[in-house]
């Protein structure tokens, strides 16, 4: 048998879209929604691996609203085999989410688990070490290369000030970001394929879990700025007004 | 009690020790505040942290000689049990956001991540912290014996140290063996401030052309004002930048007194790592670019003529 890929997934504002906030909550109900960027590296990491070994089972899982179905299909476009939404519409704080996705990879018998660095939506870092702890499995996060040889996962990622190699074995948690892969995009007849395959719905209820955080409110936050532009032209004349400024605007400078 | 786990590197404690020092001086709930020092050879910190906490803890081991997400959550887990912290502060660095999840998970416990502000009334613990790009502030609430909380770098004033020394008790730790092997190590170790505790901050991007245009014109401005360095997703893509100077989604937060970008078109995921800045000096030659969206001087032109006269200017 094959390896058990999941590639868990975030629908997201598209990065060009503007906040919108009714009731005091974020609503994107008339905004353009993507399945995040951050996600498409493992995924594309995913099909690389069945690229080469034909076997492999690239599964997509959301955790979320039923608009979330899209973004799962444009998964499926890209080319994972077959993808799983655990719907609610219920916010759910990530360490929740985290629990869900772990019990769904035991289900599915995952070997590896894919997701996003910092998805764009809820701004975590926590989702793929939270999936990781409740598996009691070992977690890369930030990576920036990544090669499989039979179990072993070797790579490099992202550490508080610098980089690391590593060497791991499988099962594991990666979490992905840009620069890691290029992703491929969904050609039409992949986009056609997608519409057929299995989509599986599971409710959260069945979970038996609830949100460990209440979601109070949340405000669109605009710092005012001075926008004061001016034309560089003559860069010594625009350099000697900067340096003023910054002499009279701030004490960085003396 | 309150327990921060501090951050500390070459012997010294972490401006963000500091600052979650005072975030849990702040908060308003009982207990004494505990810091809990991991690492090898920290004898040095742990005396540092007598003077901010009411004890210190510390766990002087060979094995917590490297950071390891695994290792560091259950050590600070089983401390939590232990002292039967009700809350948990943890640095809101790389690591930090890497290993609070799990300490949030093996305590069964709520986690509040990368907090701006915090407050503790009615049996209820109340928190603020940034979502969709750090374009929103979010307000969050979780009432739980124990809370799990990772801070914001920069979001907290750092907390002034006390005049008596508290206790320091030495802790015995039961830990797993890392399952990752760490095969090779590169820390960047820059001369300049650290990113995160600078007060100016000079970063570049893709306008500047080269590496080499970079090195001049950005850490040549640095000097000048003894700030630290930045760069954009495309900079350190394109290899001109080590990863550890990249201000952004994937990259750092910062939140400096004034943040000069040059070359900086300033793309959402670059601005969401800058965007709370104090102040925003940008110079970019196309003067529909983003960045002057949220700058409070600009100047639409040439950085290479103008920083060089900056640089002149300044000397």
């Amino acid at each position: 048998m094959g390896l058990r890929i999941l590639s868990v997934i975030r629908q997201v504002l598209d990065a060009e879209e503007s906040v919108r906030i009714k009731d005091g909550m974020v609503d994107p109900s008339s905004s353009k929604l993507v399945l995040d960027t951050m996600d498409e590296y493992g995924l594309e990491e995913a099909l690389r691996i069945r690229d080469a070994q034909p076997e492999t089972e690239v599964v997509a899982l959301a955790v979320g609203p039923a608009r979330c179905e899209e973004a799962l299909r444009t998964a499926l476009a890209i080319g994972a085999d077959r993808a799983i939404l655990v719907e609610t519409f219920e916010p759910l704080d990530v360490i929740t989410v985290g629990n869900v996705a772990a019990q769904v990879a035991r289900k599915e018998q995952s070997d590896l688990i894919f997701c996003g660095g910092q998805e764009a939506d809820w701004d975590s870092q926590a989702f793929g070490a939270a999936i990781a702890e409740y598996l009691n499995w070992p977690q890369l996060t930030w990576t920036t290369a990544l090669n499989l040889e039979g179990r072993t996962l070797t790579g490099t990622h992202d550490i508080d000030e610098g980089t690391e190699s590593f060497s791991v074995e499988l099962p594991a948690v990666i979490t992905t970001q840009q620069g890691l892969c290029e992703p491929r995009y969904p050609t039409l007849p992949n986009i056609m394929k997608a519409r057929k395959k299995e989509l599986r719905r599971e409710s959260f209820e069945s979970f038996g879990l609830h949100s460990r955080l209440k979601f109070i409110r949340s405000e669109i936050q605009v710092k005012e700025r001075m926008r004061r532009i001016v034309d560089g032209k003559d860069g010594s004349a625009a350099a000697q007004q900067l340096v003023e400024f910054l002499r009279n605007e701030t004490r960085v400078i003396g | 009690m309150i327990l921060i786990v501090a951050e500390h590197s070459n012997g010294k404690l972490n401006k963000s020790t500091y600052e979650m020092t005072q975030a849990a001086r702040d908060l308003g709930r009982e207990g004494p505040i505990t810091l809990l020092v991991l690492g090898s050879g920290v004898a040095p910190v742990a005396t540092q942290a007598a003077l901010l906490a009411d004890q210190v803890l510390v766990a002087d081991l060979p094995a917590l000689s490297a950071y390891d997400p695994e290792v560091w959550a259950q050590a600070v887990a089983q401390i939590a049990r232990e002292g039967e912290a009700h809350t948990v502060l943890i640095g809101g660095s790389r690591s930090g956001r890497e290993y609070s999840p799990r300490v949030a998970v093996k305590l069964d416990a709520p986690l509040m991540e990368a907090v701006i502000s915090m407050k503790f009334a009615d049996d209820t613990t109340v928190a603020e912290h940034y979502t969709l790009l750090a374009r929103v502030v979010e307000r969050v609430e979780a009432q739980a014996p124990t809370v799990v909380v990772s801070i914001h770098p920069g979001a907290f004033p750092p907390a002034s140290a006390r005049p008596q020394a508290a206790e320091q008790y030495d802790v015995d730790l039961d830990l797993p063996a890392p399952r990752v092997v760490v095969t090779e190590r590169n820390t960047i170790k820059s001369k300049r401030v650290a990113l995160q505790d600078a007060d100016v901050v000079v970063a570049g991007g893709r306008g500047l052309g080269s590496a080499e245009v970079y090195a001049q014109l950005v850490e040549g401005l640095a000097d000048q004002l003894g700030a630290a360095v930045g760069a954009t997703r495309a900079v350190v893509d394109a290899g001109w930048r080590p990863y550890s100077e990249q201000v952004g989604q994937t990259g750092k937060t910062v939140q400096p007194k004034l943040y000069l970008a040059l070359g900086i078109s300033g793309a959402v995921q670059h601005l969401s790592g800058m965007n709370k800045s104090r102040l925003v000096v940008a110079i970019n030659r196309d003067q529909e670019a983003p960045i002057f969206k949220i700058a409070d001087y600009g100047i639409v032109g040439d950085v290479k003529e103008i920083v060089p006269a900056i640089i002149e200017k300044l000397k």
